[in-house]
């Protein structure tokens, strides 16, 4: 029998083109890594609590001030990064650049908040096990803040070098995608170490 | 020949009798399972084929996928027995006894085991090390804790093994049938010498081991001659910030209860035998018998150590 | 001027003309320079294996070292401190140095040949997670040839690893040449299954991918998930050690379990990580030398994901004695003993592929065969201890010990040394010597055996493991010193085939695009092949591109002769991820210094970690964060910007 037909595809799109391209999985299977390292170190605590002798929590009942009005900073930030995205999307480099830098704004205020909140808790790294994991757990979140940080600040400036358009801009929603990650680990996190307890887990 | 001490596949208790049909069930069906695939291999290699090209290429008939439905089904019967057999066995084995006739309290230290034997009576505790006293017939609760590191509680003839965690206490139980001398040994790697960290379980019809428990539970009497007076002395110098002797001025609790050092079989945790000459080599230098052991070389003259050695064989 | 943004791909006929053009546009540059800046998955799968045998070399001097002093009673040919680092080191060096980086380099070489593509997804990750991965080895026994070497075994557990009881730098070295180790893997990980889903030839959908293709695919997804769990561990004990932390001191309400949990989560998918792919090669190579398609092709795939998905589930029957409650160890027993179906699916399928094919008794062959009988000895051993009351007398004896070694020689390194004898023409242009090779084969085998078969029945007399010396009441002299003498058999035999791949390599006779008359299109390239390997971007139509001409007239044949040309630039096309229907083209990046100058910028970072050199540890991230800005810029030629409009 003659061979097939060779594939002849009809018109094929060059490069990323919008949201699409290698460059989304790429950052697909590095937040598929990361978040594994989240469950990883949740599961920890989960574990410490449930081995752990009475008074394992060193607050039975965590102030969620400031952080229950700082987590809805972040999950707002997320909804500013993605009016950027939206303005790319557009070609409207005010709009991106507005979103970019705000969200950046807004996470770098979380950060602050966050380290300002660190220094009035009342134990330090080497307190216990509980604190241990507390501040490892928040730090490494930092880091992905920080990360997420230089991210949408890099964004922002290559959207003031007119880098993007509508067509070109998978680094883009790559880098925001990140940023929406950072924050929806963060849900987590937080449910964890500040909401659990009130549900009368390791009391 | 004999067994080898540290054998599992002979059993002394019914701890560890329990479990020995089933291991030589899933031993057998294992070497079964080799040979057989060995011998269908080789015939598959080497049976006779028809006469086509060895390079030309033969169409999958694929009555080879029968292959792959009846190894299933072959492999799933052995393993649904060894599954119920499992968790039968398990079931037996795994709880310790509700009303033990005997509780210790086993602390595995870096390379040495602490042992105390509890009762109800506070008169009746007493505590010693590396060398376990039980009574034939006799169920035996073990408390392990955690001393510094992870190690491992084995006594292969009488039982499985059981770790000890610090931070927590995980508990065990063995009981053995036939008098005897059980090797234990530490399972889990603990350190420099996590090689030489054995013990010994000494299982003595009843009225033996109550007459060893009554024995334990005295205090060293004071030295007489003036020889074992000098070597108490050094004693109480050299080795009582680690040592205890109960009785005389020496509590430390960081080494071995050595009040009835002599009614021990073997020494340095199963390293050595408890003989004049092998007691002296140890005391002057650990290090060289055990090197990584936790005991430091004494700086002993000669005189010393004689001093010293009188005394020691003075706690039987 | 603005590349179009759609295109009809040119479809033509593979020429020289067409070839000397790619070949212009995809070799790596020469010299120095082209060393260290390429992105071709082939040199770098080239240097992953030979890294790898290198390591492979010095862990089995360790272990000669170890076996030497285990030959008889109470010896003491080194300290029980030297001992400790040499068995931690053995395990350490064959457990993440050699048998996950062999078959990363396995996989790396092949894949685009097998998938019909001009490259990885990710070129640059390649060379990436390469320079990490040696970065990695190098920092590691940077720490043993200081005396600093791993010292609680290659699971390092806690409190011993704590910095109470392990006041040195050993753990250190380890802990942090555990993380960077880790970065590398995670990464290589990632780019295998974005080019799994991505890079295949168009028609090659997802029932037509050789079975190598399944297993780096099933580790590598396993993988991406679970070695945060590992390095999550080894950054703990790090903090546990340098800042006084209490995650696994008991003191401060820390759980030494907690260890145990997070690094057996990692490290039970971890060895089926490393045997997965390794069976794959021998799912694709024996059939080859049975002159028939392997039996039961679709069984085999889906068993390989089964295992590992099943395989995320059995990790505490590595805890079975550390007094975990009944029903714990009643459903991880079970669950370990219906794991051994799954993982027998493959070896019934060689067998009667076997049988009902013609077997070629090339080296090749032989060592695949041979991992059969290797891989039930190990299984059956491995089922033993998945019953918890036999696990408690079997563990931590000489019989796991046994084990381990029948299922990652058996399974790994036997299938390693087939697929080089395998696929060494393709990878090199030159034949491995035939005669050479039985003799490699036999002495590998015969010693092997002699070494690991009396190793059951010295962990059945109860002799414990990592133990530096033992007494000569034990009852286990006789046996050791035959495991000795075996071991010292195999290494010759080890020694042989690296002597046959060395002067093979330099002299062998050439070899031709196909000279075991193989089934997938690598064996339709030249040996070795051109930098972008397919001239033309080839259709396929069935499972064997180059046996359908014998197997079947009325099936549809795949073309490899004449397709997509795709020479205007670097470039090369996507697929859809079950179908592999052409999507996208892409443009592949060019030879890069980002790779290398991230990799020795985390290499400064981590050496500053470990000294603690706070000034050195901002420099170092200021470094990583540079690099990673420099790869990461926007680039027009790959599309990722476009120019601005005037």
């Amino acid at each position: 029998m003659a061979d097939a037909m060779p594939a002849a595809p009809g018109p094929l799109p060059v490069g990323p083109v919008g949201r699409r391209g290698l460059g989304q999985w790429g950052v697909g299977a590095l937040i598929a890594s990361e978040a594994a390292l989240f469950v990883y170190l949740l599961f920890a605590y989960f574990y410490a609590a449930a081995s752990a002798r009475p008074g394992w929590l060193l607050e039975p009942a965590p102030k969620l001030w400031p952080a229950l009005p700082n987590t809805l900073l972040l999950l707002s930030s997320s909804l500013v990064a993605w009016i950027g995205e939206k303005g790319v999307e557009r070609g409207r480099r005010a709009e991106a650049l507005t979103g970019l830098i705000g969200a950046f704004v807004m996470g770098a205020g979380f950060a602050a908040v966050q380290v300002y909140e660190w220094s009035i808790k009342p134990y330090r790294l080497g307190t216990s096990s509980y604190a241990a994991l507390y501040f490892t757990t928040t730090g490494f979140h930092m880091a992905h803040v920080v990360a997420g940080l230089v991210i949408l600040a890099m964004l922002a400036l290559w959207v003031a070098l007119d880098f993007f358009s509508p067509r070109r801009r998978i680094v883009v929603s790559a880098g925001v995608l990140y940023w929406h990650f950072v924050d929806a680990v963060w849900l987590l996190v937080f449910a964890t170490y500040y909401l659990t307890p009130y549900l009368g887990f390791a009391r | 020949m004999s067994a080898p001490p540290l054998g599992y596949l002979t059993s002394a208790g019914e701890r560890a009798a329990a479990i020995v049909p089933l291991t030589w069930f899933v031993l057998a069906v294992s070497v079964i399972v080799c040979m057989v695939v060995a011998v269908l291999l080789l015939a598959a290699i080497v049976h006779p084929r028809g006469r086509a090209l060895p390079t030309a290429i033969v169409a999958g008939d694929d009555h080879g996928l029968a292959w792959i439905k009846w190894g299933l089904v072959l492999s799933a019967l052995p393993l649904i027995v060894t599954l119920v057999w499992t968790m039968a066995a398990l079931g037996r084995v795994a709880g310790p006894p509700r009303s033990p006739a005997l509780v210790l309290d086993v602390t595995p230290r870096q390379y040495w085991w602490e042992v105390r034997y509890d009762a109800r009576d506070p008169a009746d505790r007493f505590v010693t090390a590396n060398e376990i006293h039980i009574a034939t017939g006799a169920r035996v609760l073990v408390r392990l804790h955690g001393g510094d590191v992870i190690h491992s509680f084995w006594v292969p003839q009488l039982s499985g093994k059981t770790d000890a965690i610090p931070g927590q206490t995980n508990l065990t139980w063995l009981a053995a049938d036939v008098p005897g001398r059980y090797r234990g040994q530490c399972a889990e790697f603990c350190g420099l010498e996590h090689a030489k960290m054995a013990f010994e379980v000494v299982a003595e019809p009843p009225a033996a081991f109550e007459r060893w428990r009554r024995a334990q539970l005295q205090t060293a009497p004071p030295p007489s001659s003036d020889a074992a007076q000098r070597g108490a002395r050094i004693f109480q110098s050299h080795c009582a910030s680690c040592h205890a002797v109960r009785g005389a001025r020496a509590a430390g609790s960081t080494a071995p209860d050595l009040t009835h050092l002599m009614s021990r079989r073997l020494i340095a945790a199963g390293t050595l035998p408890n003989t004049r000459g092998s007691l002296a080599g140890w005391v002057r230098a650990p290090q060289a018998s055990k090197p990584g052991a936790l005991m430091p070389d004494q700086q002993l003259t000669g005189q010393q150590l004689g001093d010293m050695l009188t005394y020691l064989v003075t706690l039987k | 001027m603005t590349p179009a943004a759609l295109r009809v791909p040119a479809i033509g006929d593979d020429t020289p003309e067409l070839r000397a053009r790619l070949h212009a546009i995809w070799a790596t540059a020469p010299g120095w320079k082209g060393w260290f800046t390429t992105v071709d998955h082939k040199e770098i799968g080239i240097r992953y294996i030979v890294t790898a045998f290198v390591l492979l070399a010095l862990g089995g001097v360790e272990a000669l070292a170890i076996r030497l002093q285990l030959a008889g009673p109470d010896l003491r040919l080194m300290t029980p401190e030297q001992f400790n680092i040499f068995f931690s080191m053995h395990g350490m060096t064959m457990i993440f140095l050699y048998s996950s980086p062999v078959l990363s380099g396995f996989s790396n070489y092949l894949w685009p040949l097998l998938l019909g593509a001009r490259d990885m997804a990710f070129p640059r990750l390649n060379a990436f997670s390469y320079w990490v991965y040696l970065a990695a080895a190098l920092f590691l026994y940077t720490g043993f040839l200081t005396g600093n070497g791993p010292n609680d075994g290659w699971f390092n557990y806690v409190p011993y690893a704590e910095r109470q009881y392990n006041p040195g730098l050993n753990q250190d070295f380890y802990a942090l040449g555990m993380v960077l180790l880790g970065i590398s893997t995670a990464v290589g990980a990632a780019n295998f299954v974005v080019t799994a889903f991505k890079m295949r030839a168009p028609g090659m959908s997802i029932d037509r991918l050789p079975i190598l293709i399944w297993g780096t695919l099933t580790a590598s997804v396993a993988n991406l998930v679970v070695v945060p769990a590992v390095s999550l561990a080894f950054f703990l004990l790090w903090l546990d050690r340098q800042f006084g932390t209490s995650f696994f001191r008991p003191a401060g309400g820390g759980q030494p379990l907690l260890w145990q949990h997070l690094f057996w989560l990692f490290g039970h998918p971890w060895v089926y990580a490393i045997v997965l792919p390794a069976m794959g090669m021998v799912s694709d190579g024996l059939p080859v030398f049975c002159r028939r398609p392997l039996v039961g092709y679709s069984l085999v795939a889906l068993s390989t994901v089964a295992t590992m998905i099943l395989g995320f589930g059995v990790w505490v029957h590595h805890m079975f004695a550390t007094g975990l409650p009944g029903l714990s160890l009643s459903f991880f027993s079970g669950a370990s003993i219906v794991i051994t179906v799954p993982s027998a699916v493959a070896v019934f399928a060689w067998l009667a592929t076997i049988w009902t094919g013609r077997p070629v008794r090339s080296t090749a062959f032989l060592f695949f065969a041979a991992m059969i009988l290797l891989f039930v000895i190990g299984g059956v051993s491995g089922f033993m201890t998945a019953s918890v009351p036999v696990d408690w007398q079997l563990t931590d004896t000489y019989f796991v010990v046994a084990h381990l070694h029948y299922v990652l020689i058996g399974i790994n390194v036997f299938p390693v040394v087939g697929a080089t004898y395998f696929w060494f023409p393709k990878l090199t242009g030159r034949m491995m010597d035939e005669r050479l090779g039985r003799w490699n084969f036999w002495t590998m085998f015969l010693g092997f055996n002699l070494g690991f078969l009396p190793m059951h029945l010295i962990g059945l007399f109860g002799m414990p493991r990592r133990v530096w010396t033992y007494p000569a009441e034990m009852g286990w002299s006789a046996l050791n010193m035959i495991t000795t003498i075996g071991s010292f058999a195999f290494a010759i035999g080890v020694l042989l085939f690296f002597v046959n791949v060395a002067k093979s390599w330099r002299a062998g006779a050439l070899a031709p695009a196909d000279p075991w008359g193989g089934s997938t299109l690598e064996w339709a390239l030249p040996s070795p092949p051109a930098p972008y390997n397919f001239a033309v971007i080839p259709t396929i139509a069935s499972r064997h591109p180059l046996w359908e001409e014998a197997l079947d007239e009325n099936t549809p044949r795949s073309t490899i002769t004449r397709g997509m040309m795709l020479d205007t630039g670097k470039e090369t096309v996507t697929t859809t991820p079950l179908d592999a229907i052409p999507d996208r083209i892409v443009e592949m990046p060019c030879d890069s210094w980002a790779p290398l100058l991230l990799a020795v910028a985390l290499g400064i970072l981590f050496v500053a970690l470990l000294l603690k050199l706070w000034l050195a540890i901002a420099l170092g991230a200021l470094l990583v964060l540079g690099a990673l800005i420099l790869w990461l810029w926007p680039q027009r030629r790959l599309l990722e910007r476009e120019p601005a409009h005037g």
